[in-house]
């Protein structure tokens, strides 16, 4: 036995040793041997949702671990595909759908920048679960997100039309042709998500709410900005200056309390790269 | 009647005292209990995973002990020498068949219910811990319709067993016979490949062997509501009703003719 527990020590040893010196040499994660769902599908025999549930889980990690490196090259090259895997094995998987319509369609380097996979999934979800208005709705969503007005009208008007689907959406198209690109139309998409019944879907809606208050904030710092150029005529070379001036009572601090950046050569005001708000998104600010 | 209720409470009480039934049960529990802990890496999809884990181990280590008891139907009793003295008793050869079975069916379910309950167990845990918000949450955590899965997957084993004691009255290597049963239960997941065979081949007479095949195999795969339970889909009473009596007739052809074949058996 006290061989047993020396022996033991000497692996956990040589393992930390090993996680420590060789950690280069790791094989990366982003290879996917089979990447035909039908295939899979078959190898799965009667475990699918098993198997779903798997490749759900190498999605999130390979989102997670791609959003957190700090490579400049970053890619979420695998995203689609596991999603894909994930949602052949589990047609009913609805998370796995609305993630990808969020972090697919979402620009880099928070997202993969790939409005046409996250809407390829999305009509695949459509097409599996023709009772769920939200799977349209998302479409119109990608839509809008990607500026394509009329095109995320029609699709809100869709997910209007399906049974069950909540009164508030029939106006959503309306809203979208004539007021399209704007803040607070930008605003009501998101809120209608916060009552989601998945979690990480309501948690990414509070984020971009909390990042849409930060673009409301930017503006009206930017405007303060303006003025005090125009008063002075130079951009304001601190906060402390406009605070001096009158303009400000205190130096602003982002929704997560980091302070905002105020350029000291052309007075542009922005959010500054360490704060978990950044970067802020480009919709909403036609 | 009296002679099977005989050999099956016999079968029944030596096949729980098998120390590798306890590891099985024991392995599929460990996993059960587990997949809470994975549940944790999955952005909030835990309740699914855990009941998706949960569902497969009992289906998984129900299959390992369908097999593993079935094919010792007469390879154990050779290798113990006790068929001999079984077949000198006043037990005729299809009671004996009929007895065995139903013993180790007893065998299966009382395995799969302990799985069963620290399947729920789990997800009680589950949702004894989730946040007041979330109790709401639609299918519910420990949602009564999970039953049906677990009742099909019992049905799809009982059948297993059936193919296993089949198989096990041809061979006296359990061995074979495992291999056998297994592969006929991976052939059962694609009832409907074989079904839709004659769409992706030319020739009629390979159509209407899938086509044959795709009757005459179990259709393992009609016992799969796991997905629906999961999602809190309804599954309809038919077509439980209707899957219950394939499975039933299925496992009363086999029998018959493992006891026509047994029956027939030389043991000298």
């Amino acid at each position: 036995m006290p061989l047993c527990v020396l022996l033991m020590g000497g692996v956990v040893g040589l393992q930390a040793y090993r996680e420590q010196h060789f950690r280069n040499l790791e094989v990366e994660d982003q290879i996917l041997y089979v990447r035909t769902p039908s295939v899979v599908a078959r190898l799965a025999l009667s475990f699918k949702d098993v198997f779903a549930d798997l490749y759900w889980i190498r999605a999130i990690q390979h989102y997670g671990s791609t959003r957190l490196s700090s490579s400049p090259d970053k890619q979420y090259a695998l995203l689609y595909p596991l999603l894909d895997l994930a949602t052949t094995l589990d047609p009913r998987f609805s998370i796995a759908y609305r993630f990808g319509a969020l972090f697919l369609s979402e620009g880099e380097p928070g997202g993969a920048n790939r409005p046409d996979q996250a809407i390829a999934l999305l009509e695949k979800g459509r097409t599996a679960n023709p009772e769920r208005w939200e799977y349209p709705y998302d479409i119109g969503f990608v839509y809008y997100r990607n500026r394509e007005y009329s095109k995320a009208a029609e699709w809100f008007r869709q997910a209007a039309g399906v049974p069950g689907a909540p009164n508030w959406l029939a106006p959503m198209a309306a809203v979208t042709l004539a007021r399209g690109g704007d803040l607070q139309t930008s605003r009501l998409l998101w809120q209608n998500l916060l009552s989601s019944e998945e979690r990480w879907v309501r948690t990414a809606a509070e984020r971009r709410l909390t990042q849409l208050d930060a673009i409301e904030q930017i503006r009206q710092l930017q405007s303060l900005s303006s003025e005090y150029q125009r008063r002075l005529g130079v951009p304001p070379p601190s906060w402390t200056a406009l605070i001096n001036a009158g303009l400000l009572r205190d130096i602003p601090r982002d929704p997560n309390g980091v302070p905002y950046v105020l350029d000291q050569a052309s007075g542009v005001v922005s959010i500054e790269r360490n704060s978990s708000l950044w970067p802020l998104p480009t919709e909403g600010t036609p | 009647m009296r002679s099977i209720l005989h050999v099956a409470r016999h079968v029944f009480r030596d096949s729980v005292r098998d120390k590798v039934l306890y590891s099985i049960v024991a392995f599929a529990v460990i996993l059960m209990v587990s997949s809470f802990l994975i549940g944790q890496l999955t952005a909030g999809q835990d309740v699914k995973i855990i009941k998706d884990l949960g569902l497969a181990a009992m289906s998984l280590f129900g299959l390992f002990i369908a097999i593993f008891i079935g094919v010792g139907l007469v390879s154990r009793e050779i290798e113990r020498r006790s068929i001999y003295a079984v077949l000198a008793k006043p037990v005729r050869r299809h009671e004996f068949v009929i007895g065995k079975y139903f013993g180790l069916v007893g065998t299966l379910l009382a395995n799969l219910a302990v799985m069963a309950i620290a399947y729920y167990l789990v997800l009680e845990y589950m949702r004894f811990t989730m946040p007041p918000g979330q109790f709401t949450v639609s299918p519910a955590v420990v949602d009564p319709r999970l039953s049906i899965g677990i009742g099909m997957i019992a049905a799809e084993l009982a059948v297993v067993t059936a193919v296993a004691v089949f198989w096990s009255t041809f061979s006296s290597s359990a061995m074979l016979s495992a291999a056998l049963t297994a592969g006929i239960w991976v052939a059962g997941q694609f009832g409907a490949d074989l079904r839709n065979f004659d769409q992706v081949v030319k020739s009629p007479a390979a159509a209407a062997l899938a086509r044959g095949l795709y009757y005459l195999l179990p259709n393992f795969a009609a016992f799969d509501v796991k997905s629906q339970v999961v999602h809190g889909l309804p599954v309809g009473a038919d077509y439980i009703v209707v899957t219950l009596l394939y499975g039933a007739a299925y496992v009363a052809m086999l029998l018959t003719a493992a006891v026509f074949i047994f029956s027939r058996r030389d043991f000298k």
